[in-house]
């Protein structure tokens, strides 16, 4: 009797959970893909649309928007900086953080476990908290205003994803790799570059990508320590209230496509930074 | 001339102790077995000798040179990893002449010496491979020819065949004991499979807690072990143990018979391997508990005044369990081991 009854009770409790299943992720999907929607039609329209009622549900494909904020007074200056300051962010933080994640990997040192988390903490600290000192300090050394500072908050805030992207890349490197090159005549140093760097080049891309697209986005920091040379970010948050809505899709457009794209493009890193393997 | 001098070595990882006060020396082309369960600092012992870690005390001598300062470049050597660490980026033939390139040798002869390792390992029809296409047999020969073209002093091997299956692992033992012996270069090779170790070795160093518990000919090491340890380790099934009590004149009390052994009047371990035990009229009384035809030759387990022991016996013989045996031990096969220190007696 049993069996017979939970036979019966069985599929059906499996077909509702499907339902819920996918009613779930299609919300999910709404949730991310609506906005960016309406953000795509509406910068893909002439500015007339942007600003009428009723809108269309379809692209009308008239860059009169783009061109318009392409001509905006600033704005390409601000383009420049945001991928000069994203660049600089990208160099320094894998410079910096590479050998830090090699180090987690390969050695074993007092308070490393206390190290990772303090990494990770550093994400928690409230950057407005840290605003006006830093404001302050940038003043009195000069650096405020300038790419190079703003690009130092930013590798700040990049450092840690990096540590633990490459330290993950570095731990699914054996180690009987290197000392096979060690054996075979290499160094420390020429095993690195010989066996080590050409297996994870495409790891610390990645990782090099993922600082450039925490520098892209940071608002915060790039509106406080820049007055004149404004990052996109900063520039379209001083111009918010004063400009006309298709400049304001417009740039949020050239914002989010960047991002969006890098961020697919290195997607199974960002996994690996939580020692998923997801290969 | 590449002998290899190990001197005192003792190696501590925090509180625990690897190796204790190791010394041992390898003459030049011979090809020294270092035997273990896992854990007995076998692979330490050679990593010491690698380069790859560093000894807390002692002195490592390779061809007459101290090396224990060098790094593993310097010191002469090639090493066979036990889950062979083929470079996945580089071809099998860039895999192969990796430390020649290193040694920036010109690419004509790079190619000559590639291609006769690769000849000698039968992979030449693989140079253009990565290491994602290949087997688990075919890295193991990738491996092998990487460190023979280097054509090192020593080549040193950390269980190289332990990943391959039991069919494949016979054909490489044959065909690696060959190609060593050709290239008259010295050998260390770690393994925990006797058969393996007794199959290939000059020499075998059994190691047991990290010591060297006996340095000898794998006959030897079967013949006479120095240890009860040894005893146990090699031969399967292992030799029997039985204790003895001194009944004066030489003569001993084993499981209620009297045998002829040293002159010593502190109780002893009598010690027999089961292939040296015949069914006769008078000998050690067994109860027979399980019997396991092998084909050639019948496995008894039975039981000796409570004791387990096991005989090996002509497949003519009929054998059921709950019989009674009397097995006669072949006298010149006898061992005495003192339990006290664990040791051979004379």
């Amino acid at each position: 009797m049993t069996t017979v009854t939970t036979d019966v009770a069985a599929p059906d409790a499996r077909r509702a959970g499907r339902y819920v299943y996918i009613a779930a992720v299609v919300l999910l999907c709404a949730w991310v893909l609506v906005p960016l929607y309406f953000l795509l039609i509406n910068t893909l329209s002439s500015p007339e649309t942007v600003n009428s009622f009723p809108k269309p549900f379809l692209p009308e494909f008239d860059l009169g928007s783009l061109g318009f904020f392409a001509g905006f007074a600033g704005i390409l200056t601000a383009l420049k900086n945001s991928i000069l300051v994203a660049g600089l962010t990208m160099i320094m933080s894998i410079l910096i953080g590479a050998p830090a994640g090699y180090a987690l990997s390969r050695f074993d040192f007092r308070g490393k476990e206390a190290f990772r988390l303090l990494i990770l903490l550093t994400r928690a600290f409230p950057l407005p908290l840290l605003a006006l000192p830093l404001a302050v300090m940038f003043i009195q050394t000069g650096l405020d205003d300038t790419v190079f500072g703003l690009s130092l908050v930013h590798t700040t805030l990049a450092i840690p994803f990096a540590v633990l992207i490459t330290f993950s890349l570095f731990s699914g490197i054996p180690l009987e790799l290197e000392e096979a090159a060690w054996t075979l005549g290499c160094t420390r140093l020429t095993a690195f570059t010989k066996v080590v760097l050409p297996l994870i080049l495409p790891g610390i891309t990645a990782s090099a990508i993922f600082a450039f697209v925490i520098s892209w986005n940071e608002v915060f920091a790039a509106a406080v320590l820049t007055i004149e040379n404004r990052t996109l970010t900063a520039f379209l948050l001083q111009n918010l209230d004063t400009s006309p809505l298709h400049l304001k899709f417009a740039g949020g457009f050239i914002l989010v496509v960047p991002a969006l794209i890098f961020i697919f493009a290195v997607r199974k890193y960002l996994f690996a930074m939580w020692g998923i393997a997801n290969r | 001339m590449a002998e290899i001098q190990i001197k005192n070595v003792a190696k501590r990882f925090g509180s625990y102790q690897a190796l204790h006060d190791i010394n041992l020396t390898i003459e030049d082309q011979e090809f020294m077995v270092l035997l273990g369960a896992s854990g007995c600092g076998k692979t330490t012992l050679l990593r010491i000798i690698a380069g790859l870690e560093t000894a807390t005390e002692g002195e490592v001598w390779i061809g007459g040179r101290r090396v224990d300062h060098l790094p593993p470049k310097d010191r002469g050597i090639a090493m066979v990893f036990q889950n062979y660490a083929v470079f996945p980026h580089l071809t099998v033939f860039e895999n192969i002449g990796f430390g020649l390139r290193m040694q920036k040798l010109p690419n004509d002869e790079v190619k000559r010496r590639v291609e006769r390792t690769a000849g000698l390992m039968h992979i030449d029809q693989l140079l253009g491979r990565y290491s994602g296409e290949l087997s688990g047999g075919q890295r193991q020969r990738v491996a092998v020819a990487r460190a023979l073209a280097m054509e090192p002093d020593v080549i040193l091997m950390d269980e190289p065949l332990s990943n391959l299956d039991a069919l494949l692992r016979m054909e490489m033992r044959a065909e690696l004991k060959g190609v060593l012996a050709e290239s008259n270069t010295t050998a260390i090779y770690v393994t925990h499979d006797q058969v393996e170790a007794m199959s290939m070795a000059d020499r075998i160093s059994v190691m047991h807690q990290g010591k060297i518990v006996q340095a000898a000919s794998p006959i030897e090491v079967y013949r006479n072990p120095a240890a009860e340890f040894v005893a146990g380790f090699i031969g399967n099934p292992p030799m029997n143990f039985l204790p003895a009590t001194p009944s004066g004149d030489g003569k001993w009390t084993v499981a209620g018979q009297i045998l002829d052994g040293p002159s010593r009047t502190t109780p002893l371990h009598f010690a027999i391997r089961p292939e040296d035990l015949r069914p006769a009229d008078t000998g050690l009384v067994a109860t027979v508990k399980v019997v396991e035809p092998l084909g050639a030759h019948l496995l008894v387990t039975c039981s000796v005044d409570g004791a387990l022991f096991r005989a090996v016996l002509d497949s003519d013989l009929t054998v059921r369990r709950g019989d009674t045996l009397t097995l006669a031990p072949q006298p010149d096969r006898v061992r005495w081991f003192d339990p006290e220190t664990t040791l051979a007696v004379a």
